[in-house]
């Protein structure tokens, strides 16, 4: 079974380095499915669910804004967050929903805060988009 | 030779000053680990970014985008990284010689840091921004001070941004770098921390890099999504606001370090002279001693 090299990084560490069957990530264009021998590709990701397929298993993470970039020999995601299925905290996640949309309500942030809260609530809806599949 | 009360009193006034050293040198420490383990952690991200970017720098037209484009440079802005607070050895004074060495009329400063603040204000420079940072700062801390200078560049205002701070070697040595950040230069491979003592997981041999390069070239397959444009109006003012942040975090390792083996210094300074001042002090005793005793004596033989 052809296999190739995945990569996921964030500005804090290096997050997953193995042997790959595929990969599905959230393209800024939509769902993107990379399979051994694609074509190099150079896109954006926007806050979602990453799954991984690997020898009769699959892994889901959580994952933030970033790039993605697919080269012959490997592949590499570049994202601000990447978090395994299982170490996303539901509780603290629908906290940080609750929070950002209640500061999202709030009218005195500034065109950055505004910003930086929305980027956040992406985030926290990805981990538990990710989280509450599973169980379904 | 001095008098033994006066001589006690500074021993005991240099022991103070070593304790309060040794304390500083303790928290230095504690907070150099933290900051270089920040400072190392951003190593694999900052070496993918580095790679996509090299790999993007065949396929684009350099100068059809404002953040590759190569203008002639009537005014440099240059974003100088201090420390807030001293004692820290030269570190500051060694950055600052540098900023000396700048064209005054041609250069505008961003301070990040109360000292180089200070600096430029005392030497009359063209400051146009002063930032200040905690300890420990995050990556949203460090956008605003990235955004300001990106705004200045696009909007023409300077025509290259630099970045002035004590590059972090290793505990002992950090030395002074002025490197250039926009227009983004793509050729240079290293913008990174070196580290001390971590070994990158992912260093790659250069010649792998550059056969699966060549491969690249050959097949000239390379799709952008949505389009080469969004992708670079993306990924190039998140690389220029990454490399500020890794930068700061950089002058951070470099300050704690550059603290902690100045106040080991001072510390070992302080015993050395609790050390020479306990000789004096015994010599004086002793002197007392047999200055009294022969008082005695004398005036024994003389009651006789």
């Amino acid at each position: 079974m052809a296999t190739f090299h995945l990569e996921i990084v964030t500005p804090e560490a290096l997050i997953f380095q193995a042997e790959v069957k595929g990969v599905i990530v959230p393209g800024i264009e939509g769902e993107l499915g990379i399979l051994p021998q694609h074509v190099g590709l150079m896109t954006q990701i926007v806050p979602g669910e990453l799954r991984i397929q690997q020898e009769g298993k699959e892994l889901r993470m959580a994952v933030g804004e970033g790039f993605l970039e697919v080269r012959p020999d490997r592949v590499s995601i570049m994202t601000e967050m990447a978090i395994d299925e299982a170490e996303i905290d539901e509780h603290a996640a629908e906290k940080a929903v609750a929070l950002a949309e209640k500061e999202l309500k709030d009218q005195t942030l500034s065109h950055e805060e505004i910003a930086l809260v929305q980027s956040s609530l992406l985030r926290a809806l990805a981990k538990l988009r990710v989280k509450r599949r599973h169980h379904n | 030779m001095a008098n033994t009360r006066d001589i006690r009193r500074r021993i005991k006034s240099v022991k103070n000053t070593s304790q309060i050293t040794k304390a500083m040198e303790m928290v230095a420490a504690s907070k150099m680990r933290r900051a270089q383990q920040a400072a190392i952690a951003g190593r694999p991200y900052s070496e993918v970014i580095n790679e996509v970017l090299v790999s993007l720098r065949d396929r684009v037209d350099k100068e059809s985008h404002p953040l590759l484009a190569q203008r002639e440079v009537h005014k440099t802005l240059v974003v100088l990284l201090t420390s807030d607070k001293g004692l820290c050895g030269a570190l500051n004074t060694n950055v600052l010689r540098d900023a000396t060495l700048l064209n005054p009329s041609s250069t505008l400063f961003v301070a990040v840091g109360r000292k180089g603040a200070s600096f430029l204000a005392r030497t009359g420079r063209q400051m146009i921004a002063d930032f200040t940072l905690p300890d420990n700062p995050s990556f949203l801390q460090t956008k605003p001070i990235s955004k300001f200078c990106l705004d200045q560049f696009l909007s023409g205002a300077v025509d290259q941004v630099n970045i002035l701070y004590p590059k972090f070697i290793n505990t002992l040595v950090q030395r002074p770098v002025n490197l250039q950040l926009l227009p983004i230069s793509i050729e240079k491979a290293d913008g990174m921390v070196p580290s001390p003592n971590a070994s990158s997981s992912l260093a790659r041999p250069i010649k792998a890099e550059k056969e699966s390069e060549q491969e690249l070239s050959e097949t000239g397959e390379y799709l952008f999504e949505p389009s080469i444009e969004s992708v670079l109006n993306a990924i190039l003012p998140y690389s220029f606001h990454f490399e500020v942040f890794q930068k700061i975090l950089d002058e951070r390792a470099s300050e704690q370090s550059a603290r902690m083996v100045a106040m080991k210094a001072a510390t070992d300074n302080a015993k050395n002279l609790v050390k020479d001042l306990t000789l004096e002090f015994n010599k004086a005793r002793q002197a007392s001693i047999t200055t009294e005793l022969l008082e005695i004596t004398t005036a024994q033989m003389a009651l006789g």
